[in-house]
């Protein structure tokens, strides 16, 4: 286990993983990330080779390489610890998926609520330009131009959904596209645009400068490398923790000093509650994926007012665009505060989980579904 | 000094983020914090920027930070999701209501308060946490509210006489 400042990333030179890409060339860039397994580190864990080898190989002059800053997932603020302690190798891995798929601009759309840190990261750009790390012939490479500006969201959890994202950066109401066509081949503005989450470049950065063997060396066979959790609720030790993928419940609870749980919401409000007798069960792509978000449940809450308050979020959140996920999230909220059969809502949620338009819809239902079949006797009792 | 009721020159704002629809979100981001965004606003921006009234206001109205009409000269956003609700929001909530004398949903007489919840701010390690005109406030207790809002007023004091 890893805490505050002593991250996998923390530590890693400025530069080295820019140095490493340039030394390896493109193709060579994308194969090093290919045999060191990096997914992405958002949710959904789609390997980043496959996404930089679509954009690289598909036509168009300006593409785009967008960092997906936007962490709205309930529970989740790893990627706030890596833009405070090293936004340095955010803008560093955004420039070495540019340089790997042609891309000449660069947008990172932050999360309105992390508005506070914008002053520091646009002093982070002014540095590298001023030192030719963003710019025209980047690092002396001729013709490898690429520039960063910072994209302020205003408050809409669905526009972490890159989709949703590009359209906001376009200056429209963050509505989820149909997909395909996937962003790779057009994305912003129609352009070929990669989207990637903080932490992924992060890694990206790591994977090449220290190489794919030592990358592999942690983590399980379909989930390579280290992990942020962000781990919050009822533990002694809030914050950020890193552990390779593949840690069980249990032992994330116990470094933040969160032993006596009865639940653990892992992935947030889209993910998975798992009671306490399933607290060996390991946290990653083989198990229980995760965007990194970790909350933990004291002995003494009750499980439908968790599920209340996650549902109020959807409700909330719902962009509203399709009929599964802008009437069912209502539904849902509705049924349960009014003590609706358990049976029915299960229902609901099942056939929101097939039918709705985007990964929001279709995941809100989740940690209800997982709490009514662990936990059905308290949301049996609760109009009693 | 009167301040006027929407910045006269909603049209000079949007045009310096940009001639085009990319240059409409940061420029209502800019207009919702000098007072909001009223008809006269949304219609300005809509016309230095080529895009639909209509569509100004529907993207407007979609960003919880945004939305149309006139807006409080400091709004106070309670993080109102799960780990805030674990740390105590409901405690912080009800200081926060008694300091102002507004309940959530609010605006106070003089407009220079309002009150919302908003989704998860990102800070569940230290809450409850509130952002007032962006500025953030974390690990609150209902004892820390009042020195809260005498920060806000504080700044509040300090933007009326720039």
């Amino acid at each position: 286990m890893k805490t505050a400042n002593e991250y996998t990333f923390t530590n890693l030179k400025a530069g080295a993983g820019l140095d490493a890409a340039l030394k390896a060339g493109r193709t060579g860039v994308i194969s090093e990330l290919r045999e060191a397994g990096l997914r992405g580190r958002g949710g959904a864990g789609f390997p980043t080779a496959t996404k930089w080898n679509l954009a690289a190989a598909a036509s168009g002059e300006d593409k785009y390489v967008v960092c997906n800053a936007d962490e709205g997932e309930p529970g989740t603020f790893k990627d706030r610890e890596i833009l405070t302690l090293r936004p340095d190798l955010v803008f560093e891995g955004m420039t070495v998926a540019a340089y790997a798929c042609g891309a000449s601009r660069g947008v990172l759309y932050l999360r309105g609520e992390y508005a506070f840190m914008r002053p520091a990261l646009e002093a982070e750009l002014e540095k590298r330009r001023s030192s030719g790390l963003l710019g025209a012939d980047i690092k002396g490479v001729k013709g490898f131009d690429f520039d960063i500006r910072i994209m302020l969201g205003s408050g809409a959890y669905v526009c972490g959904e890159e989709t949703a994202l590009l359209e906001s950066i376009e200056g429209r109401r963050g509505e989820p596209r149909n997909r395909p066509p996937f962003p790779v081949s057009s994305g912003l503005d129609g352009a070929p645009t990669v989207v990637n989450n903080v932490e992924t470049l992060v890694l990206a950065c790591a994977a090449l400068a220290n190489g794919a063997a030592w990358f592999k060396g942690m983590g399980t066979e379909k989930s390579p490398g280290p992990k942020l959790f962000s781990v919050s609720g009822d533990v002694k030790r809030p914050g950020v923790y890193e552990f390779p993928f593949g840690v069980t419940i249990k032992e994330v609870l116990k470094a933040a000093g969160g032993e006596g749980a009865r639940a653990a919401i892992v992935g947030g409000a889209s993910g998975y509650c798992a009671p306490a007798p399933e607290f060996g069960r390991r946290i990653c792509y083989e198990d229980i994926p995760t965007g990194g978000s970790f909350l933990a449940l004291g002995p003494e809450r009750s499980i439908p007012a968790a599920a209340e308050n996650l549902l109020e979020f959807f409700a909330e959140e719902s962009c509203g665009q399709c009929v599964p996920c802008r009437l069912g999230c209502a539904a849902l909220l509705k049924g349960l505060r009014s003590g609706a059969p358990l049976a029915e809502l299960v229902a609901l949620g099942e056939s929101m989980q097939v039918s709705a338009k985007c990964g929001l819809g279709q995941s809100a239902p989740n940690v209800f579904l997982s709490m009514a079949r662990h936990f059905r006797k308290e949301f049996d009792r609760r109009k009693n | 000094m009167k301040t006027p009721a929407h910045s006269p020159d909603a049209a000079a704002v949007a045009r310096r983020h940009g001639n085009d629809r990319a240059a409409l979100i940061p420029a209502l981001q800019e207009l919702s914090a000098k007072g909001g965004l009223t008809g006269p606003v949304l219609a300005e921006v809509a016309q230095a920027l080529g895009v639909p009234e209509a569509e100004v206001y529907g993207t407007a109205t979609f960003y919880a930070f945004l939305g149309a009409g006139k807006k409080a000269r400091c709004v106070v956003r309670l993080c109102g999701t799960l780990s805030c609700e674990l740390a105590g929001k409901k405690a912080v909530a009800a200081a926060l209501e008694r300091a102002l004398g507004i309940k959530f949903g609010q605006t106070d007489k003089k407009g220079d308060f309002a009150l919302e919840w908003t989704s998860c701010l990102g800070m569940c390690d230290k809450g409850p946490a509130l952002l007032a005109n962006g500025e953030l406030y974390q690990s609150l207790t209902p004892k820390k509210v009042p020195a809260v809002i005498a920060a806000c007023r504080r700044a509040l004091a300090a933007g009326r006489k720039k």
